[in-house]
């Protein structure tokens, strides 16, 4: 474009001005990624899970338990490959809310052997697999902690009481980052004789051979302790953690009333800003259509202009999301975990920009462009 | 003084901009009253659940009812303990609880289901907690299988009116009352006699007991006592601080949330506010001048810019304030990540929230428009006047 230096020589002339408007642009576009990334991961990590593993617990609620000795019955059956199960072990590390994480009583191999998301070395997974009280924790809270393989360290018991002292033998990184870098595993067979042999499994994870069957497993296993003591409720794994989500309320909605809420505001401050700009340059518009630029003209730079200012931002303020959150690990407390700006995120965003750029420039370019000369250079002092 | 009528008069000469301003700063306001009345809804809800009366008692090192157990053995120590209160008709009040989660379906969404609170309950239970109130109903009769439903639980899932049946461990309950209290994390559960919930659930022991103290300035001597006798094994809470307490992480949560967001967008709202102040100063140079001329002092002028800006503020803030008020009392739901049940709670946008919105919009306009009117009063009136 051959006026390019115009719309440059513009944006130059109040500095601070444009600064100021390219940064509002860029904060609204950061808060928008940022909290459509909220809306997005939890998303994403309702849809996890693998298409064979079924979770079946207790039909009376979470918090029931499950016989361990179900596990030998569910292997028992057509289409299953293995069974593993799990127990939620409360307990505190530190004393502040914020030092929380999950803490897994499993069965180490077939568990390990079902997730091979769960990503550590050979020889660590074989010294934790070789020891009872060994545990294994993820690379998010060992580097949290500053905790080292061959580190002993202490659970408070809180649902089971006690001291529990566990060596760490391994440090895993998820490859799926809704596995979630910051739980610890330890062995379900010396959480068992802690407890006096209770043979109590919170959960089993059943993997099937074929994903079609899934439907089919899964009422056949509740099928068969339908009139036990514990009834079970069984699902695909998606199943289980779709449920999880929904747990946290309706966030989604809360995240699109202050995105639209921050959106909208800077659109005003943007908007005003570029109309202030284009009043005080009424008797120049009409001194360059004097000399012959044309009404089209006129109005293409006044639009371009703020499409530059709101393309900035947008590139600073996407930019910045993009790269600020993996930087300092931002996990939302361990409910986000693999928070991450999509592409398509910032696909929306660019959109958002260019109806900012619209929205803010078409008035004052058509109002520049359908300005009568003679009226506007009476008014040039 | 320069009077505050040039500032009026001036702001009216360019409504268009004045508006924008003044709405971009009332939804920042908005916004920022919004996020923290979620909070103070939540705190309230939780803070008014426990009373600072009463006692709650869990097993030694249990952080939540939920992971708790105490035994028959326990609980008839604990009722004949001497920091116990009497009730009128001469027994302790104390009241063993059971408490347990139950998967309910959600109505506008048949495959997502929430976890409640069943909460067996002796029948001192309903004089100890003294915020309690029937609203509907009578009480669960003893020896029956009738449930009691929070106020807060209607509406949210089915089956529950009076005369309902309602279907959960295995068992049809009949809900025979609703109760209300005071807003509280209780207005979320389902009461019903202990004795009735406990064999259906885990067997031979509670979760937790709550009782009133004889004397509530003696809650450490109590502590102190019933903790040190190891026949018991258990922690006592003052009930009020334990559920102020699980404010926990969703607390600090929606904390971040709200200073975070609301703190961008301010600072977005501070540039617009600036760039209108500088415009506006900029398209005044020659009023400045002259005003400078006729004997005005730079102070002066200086101030009658910032009073400009702080109107504008002002009547942001004020309308800010006004679009946060219609939030006040909607019922939000989440989960309570220590007890791992839901509850719900309502938004509250109490007077001090609002003077807090209405001071932070008012702060945003000093600021913003503190360097345009230093800029005015730096003016140099030859030069401007030329």
């Amino acid at each position: 474009m051959k006026y390019w230096h115009l719309v440059t020589a513009n944006l130059r002339r109040h500095k601070l001005r444009t600064a100021l408007t390219i940064l509002s642009v860029a904060l609204a576009l950061f808060l928008f990624a940022s909290l459509r990334s909220v809306v997005t991961t939890l998303h994403t990590n309702s849809q996890f899970g693998g298409a064979r593993r079924l979770v079946a617990m207790n039909k009376t609620g979470i918090v029931f338990i499950l016989p361990v000795s179900y596990a030998n019955k569910i292997k028992g059956l057509r289409g299953v490959r293995s069974v593993s199960w799990a127990n939620w072990f409360g307990g505190k590390y530190g004393e502040n809310a914020r030092d929380f994480f999950p803490k897994f009583a499993i069965d180490p191999e077939s568990y390990l052997g079902m997730y091979p998301e769960i990503k550590l070395p050979e020889d660590q997974k074989q010294a934790f697999l070789r020891e009872r009280t060994a545990a294994l924790v993820g690379k998010g809270i060992a580097d949290k902690f500053g905790w080292k393989v061959d580190q002993n360290i202490t659970i408070q018991g809180t649902i089971f009481p006690g001291d529990w002292t566990f060596t760490i033998r391994g440090i895993y990184e998820p490859s799926d980052p809704a596995i979630g870098d910051n739980v610890m595993f330890f062995h379900h067979e010396y959480f068992d004789e802690r407890l006096g042999h209770a043979g109590i499994a919170g959960w089993f994870v059943v993997e099937i051979n074929n994903a079609d069957s899934a439907a089919a497993v899964a009422k056949e296993i509740d099928d068969q302790f339908q009139n036990s003591s514990a009834a079970t409720k069984t699902g695909t794994e998606k199943e289980f953690q779709a449920g999880f989500a929904t747990m946290l309320g309706n966030v989604s909605l809360l995240m699109g009333a202050i995105g639209t809420a921050v959106v909208f505001a800077i659109l005003l401050i943007t908007a005003n800003a570029m109309m202030m700009s284009a009043s005080e340059r009424t008797g120049e518009v009409a001194v360059m259509k004097t000399i012959g630029f044309s009404n089209r003209t006129v109005f293409t730079l006044v639009l371009v202009e703020a499409g530059v200012i709101a393309l900035a931002g947008a590139v600073i303020g996407l930019g910045v999301a993009k790269g600020f959150y993996p930087l300092i690990k931002f996990q939302g407390f361990g409910f986000l975990p693999g928070f991450n700006v999509t592409p398509l995120t910032m696909l929306w965003g660019l959109l958002l920009a260019l109806g900012l750029m619209l929205a803010s420039g078409l008035v004052p370019a058509m109002r520049a462009a359908r300005l009568p000369i003679v009226q506007a250079l009476r008014r040039v002092e | 003084m320069i009077p505050l009528v040039y500032n009026a008069r001036s702001m009216m000469q360019r409504p268009v901009s004045t508006t924008f301003t003044a709405v971009g700063i009332a939804l920042v306001v908005a916004v920022f009253i919004g996020m923290l009345a979620l909070g103070q809804g939540l705190r309230a809800a939780l803070a008014r659940t426990g009373s600072d009366r009463n006692a709650l008692v869990l097993r030694k090192g249990a952080d939540s009812e939920l992971a708790s157990g105490i035994g028959r053995d326990a609980a008839r120590v604990l009722a004949a303990s001497p920091h116990v209160a009497t009730g009128t008709d001469g027994r302790p009040l104390l009241s063993p609880e059971v408490y347990v989660l139950v998967p309910l379906p959600r109505p506008n969404n048949p495959t997502a289901v929430a976890n409640v609170v069943v909460r067996g309950v002796s029948d001192q239970a309903w004089s100890v907690r003294s915020n309690i109130q029937l609203v509907a109903g009578n009480r669960p009769t003893s020896g029956r299988m009738e449930i009691c439903v929070g106020r807060k639980l209607l509406g949210r899932f089915e089956h529950l009116d009076i005369g309902a049946s309602l279907h959960f461990a295995g068992r049809d309950w009949t809900v025979v009352c609703h109760f209300s209290a005071a807003g509280s994390a209780f207005e979320s559960e389902i009461w019903a006699e202990n004795e009735q919930v406990m064999p259906l659930f885990r067997g031979e022991v509670f979760q937790s007991i709550t009782f009133r103290l004889k004397d509530a300035g003696a809650f450490d001597d109590a502590k102190r006592a019933l903790e040190a006798d190891p026949q018991l094994g258990v922690d006592v809470h003052r009930e009020s601080d334990f559920y102020a307490k699980q404010v926990g992480i969703l607390g600090i949560m929606l904390s971040v949330l709200a200073f975070g967001v609301t703190g961008i967008m301010a600072v977005g709202a501070i540039f617009g506010a600036v760039n209108t102040m500088y415009a506006a100063v900029a398209a005044r140079t020659p009023e400045i001048a002259v005003l400078l001329t006729v004997g005005f002092r730079p102070r002066q002028v200086l101030l009658s810019f910032l009073a400009e800006c702080l109107l504008i503020a002002t009547v942001g803030a004020v309308l800010g304030a006004l679009l946060a008020l219609p939030v006040n009392g909607i019922v939000t739901s989440t989960t309570n990540w220590t007890s791992f049940s839901e509850i719900a709670f309502s938004f509250r946008v109490t007077p001090l929230l609002l003077l807090l919105g209405i001071a932070f919009g008012v702060v945003m306009g000093v600021v913003g428009g503190f360097f345009p009117a230093w800029r005015a009063s730096r003016l140099r009136v030859i030069q401007a006047l030329r």
